[in-house]
């Protein structure tokens, strides 16, 4: 990908003028939504760029949102850090935090890793709750509601709106500049044929502890801006549920494109919404069955299946999207097997 | 001396409700390579089966049994329906088809009985057991005695019948074994229909410990994770070591070591989960497995 093709330019140019207009002609509760729509997009793209480009199934992003929500919570709690500082210091954390768990991941093969980071998924609130006197424990912490800086002219809410999506935008590009070219190339040659990448000299440990820090700065950066719009943080904000929820968006939306992070966010805040009003469980059950019935049916999830369509209509080739169509070769784990 | 004792015992007791949802996860791991996500959300749901069976009047042991039962024909059920037209995909696929029906399952049981937590009542007598003078609380002593018995004939089945030959054969040569007559698909059903049975015994088991809700198994599934994991994830009797030997640790690091106390067990789980996987993958009693290139 040398260069971004026209209709690339103007599919962004459309949704750039989309989410600048939107907060001015939905109903205003409707931007607070909006604004959670742009965290989750921010984690789905870590995770597509982790388990969808890389391979690595992560089911504990919610740990990594969970530390950058309080590391944002706890410094404008205890020390008055204003947000703007507060955010990237969530992003360095966090990435840190990923890259540890990154080389710890390179001893997990496929399911190991899922199993392990799902424990942490689960873990994480009572880590929380544990150490209160830095995160205020079972009762959480207030923060400070968001203010628009003297000079612009937008209520508070509006601000953080525009700054949430900036930050998304600007997470997106980067994360485009990352895996275009030998980047992205190595991280799908580990998914698809590890044997194979590192005969041809890609280097595993760095691509993949790479993949896992950067998609661990992305959840951070999520985190922050999860806990800013009720000012509020507590260890049920960040549940096993959490880390579920971004899997089911980057799987709904798409696992296969960045494209897929936008609309899995934009399902995982709605659909919850909309089902409540069956019933308070409702949620779930359609999360699951969707989950069942896309993995099925759409293994694509919803973009990577309009993207096939699309395609097809134009009678050019499908792009390959999740996995090549010829399966990869047993990877070299170290996993136990008595098959024999 | 005796609250050392005391505290053995009710380690001994969790110990071995983690064991037999290990168990449940290692069956279904042995023969089809995959970790259920589900298998704690499982035994969730059929606990309450087995609640709502002693609310319209059943007795608890009536309502165990049909509730076992039930399980049984549920986990046939799921894997038909469900797992078999995912069995050859990927491993994320059906990683993910796992956590779809965790998911719908968790809201399943909130969407009939409520998120409220709600009283289980405990199939064993409420009065201490003197055993060598120091008293035991007979819900302890009655969940290793139903453990043990659960595991007994578990692994009866598997040594002694001729289904439970056809069972390991299937998981181990699946190709042979169709040409044998056996019916491998639906050994695998059946497997899921014993692992289901097994977990629900270990929900009801459970139960009168930690109360019903529908999270109540979320943490019990990690503590069976770390447990098949420390066994080896592919050995049904490392599973129940695995078990056993978690429960007796982490209740005796829970009383006597202050900083982790009882909030950071599940972490202390979990560090054994990772610490297991780096240092020795197989665990204790898997086998390393060497492949060729």
């Amino acid at each position: 990908m040398p260069r971004p093709s026209a209709g690339l330019l103007v599919r962004v140019g459309i949704a750039v003028a989309v989410i600048a207009v939107l907060p001015w002609v939905v109903p205003s509760f409707l931007v607070f939504d909006l604004i959670y729509v742009a965290s989750y997009a921010i984690a789905i793209l870590g995770l597509i760029i982790l388990t969808g480009m890389n391979g690595q199934i992560s089911l504990g992003h919610g740990a990594f949102m969970a530390l950058g929500g309080y590391v944002v919570a706890v410094l404008a709690h205890s020390a008055g850090v204003p947000y703007w500082v507060g955010v990237p210091l969530a992003a360095i954390a966090s990435g840190v935090a990923g890259l540890f768990i990154g080389l710890v991941a390179l001893r997990l093969a496929g399911v190991y890793l899922a199993l392990a980071t799902f424990s942490l998924a689960v873990a994480t609130p009572s880590f929380l709750k544990h150490y209160k006197s830095i995160t205020g424990g079972f009762d959480g912490m207030s923060l400070q509601p968001v203010q628009a800086p003297a000079g612009i002219p937008l209520e508070g809410q509006h601000w953080l709106y525009y700054v949430a999506w900036a930050v998304t935008g600007v997470v997106f590009l980067l994360s485009a500049l990352l895996v275009r070219g030998q980047f992205g190339r190595a991280l799908r040659a580990l998914r698809d044929n590890p044997i194979a990448a590192v005969s041809f000299g890609v280097n595993p440990y760095f691509y993949k502890t790479a993949a896992f820090g950067w998609s661990a700065v992305l959840a951070g950066i999520a985190g922050g801006f999860y806990a800013i719009p009720t000012a509020f943080v507590s260890p049920d904000t960040f549940t096993s549920a959490l880390s579920i929820t971004l899997l089911i968006g980057a799987v709904l939306g798409g696992i296969s494109t960045f494209w897929g992070a936008l609309v899995g966010g934009i399902v995982v805040e709605f659909l919850p919404l909309v089902a409540q009003q069956v019933n308070a469980a409702a949620p779930s059950v359609v999360y699951g069955v969707a989950l069942i019935l896309v993995m099925m049916f759409l293994p694509d999830g919803i973009v990577g299946s309009l993207l096939r369509l699309i395609h097809r209509f134009r009678r050019a080739p499908p792009q390959p999207a999740l996995e090549s169509s010829t399966p990869p070769p047993a990877p070299v784990a170290v996993a136990p097997q008595s098959r024999e | 001396m005796h609250d050392l004792a005391q505290q053995i015992v009710s380690g001994l007791a969790q110990g071995s409700i983690f064991a037999s949802l290990a168990l449940a996860l290692v069956l279904i791991y042995r023969a089809m390579g995959i970790v259920n996500f589900a298998q704690g959300e499982l035994a969730m749901f059929t606990t309450y089966i087995a609640w709502q069976l002693t609310q319209m009047g059943l007795p608890i042991w009536l309502a165990f049994g049909v509730t076992v039962v039930v399980a049984f024909a549920g986990g046939v059920a799921l894997e038909r329906i469900v797992i078999r037209p995912v069995e050859r995909a990927n491993q994320l696929t059906v990683v993910i088809v796992s956590l779809g029906l965790f998911i719908s399952i968790n809201g399943l049981a909130g969407w009939f009985w409520g998120y409220i937590v709600k009283a289980f009542p405990t199939p064993f007598p409420t009065t201490p057991l003197q055993i060598f003078g120091v008293a035991f609380s007979a819900q302890d002593v009655g969940v290793i005695v139903v453990s043990v018995i659960t595991l007994g004939l578990i692994s009866l089945f598997f040594q002694k019948t001729k289904l439970g030959l056809a069972m390991r054969a299937a998981a181990l040569y699946p190709e042979q074994s169709r040409v044998l007559g056996i019916r491998v698909g639906w050994m695998l059903a059946l497997g899921w229909g014993l692992a289901s049975a097994v977990g629900a015994i270990s929900g009801i088991m459970i139960a009168p410990v930690v109360f019903l809700d529908p999270n109540m198994m979320q943490s019990v599934l990690v503590y069976a994770f770390a447990a098949a994991v420390l066994g080896g994830i592919e050995s049904p009797i490392g599973a129940v070591v695995g078990g056993l030997v978690l429960g007796v640790a982490i209740n005796l690091i829970g009383t006597y070591v202050e900083w982790i106390g009882n909030d950071l067990r599940l972490a202390a789980a979990l560090a054994i989960i990772v610490i297991v996987l780096v240092v020795r993958p197989a665990g204790l009693f898997g086998r390393v497995a060497v492949q060729r290139v």
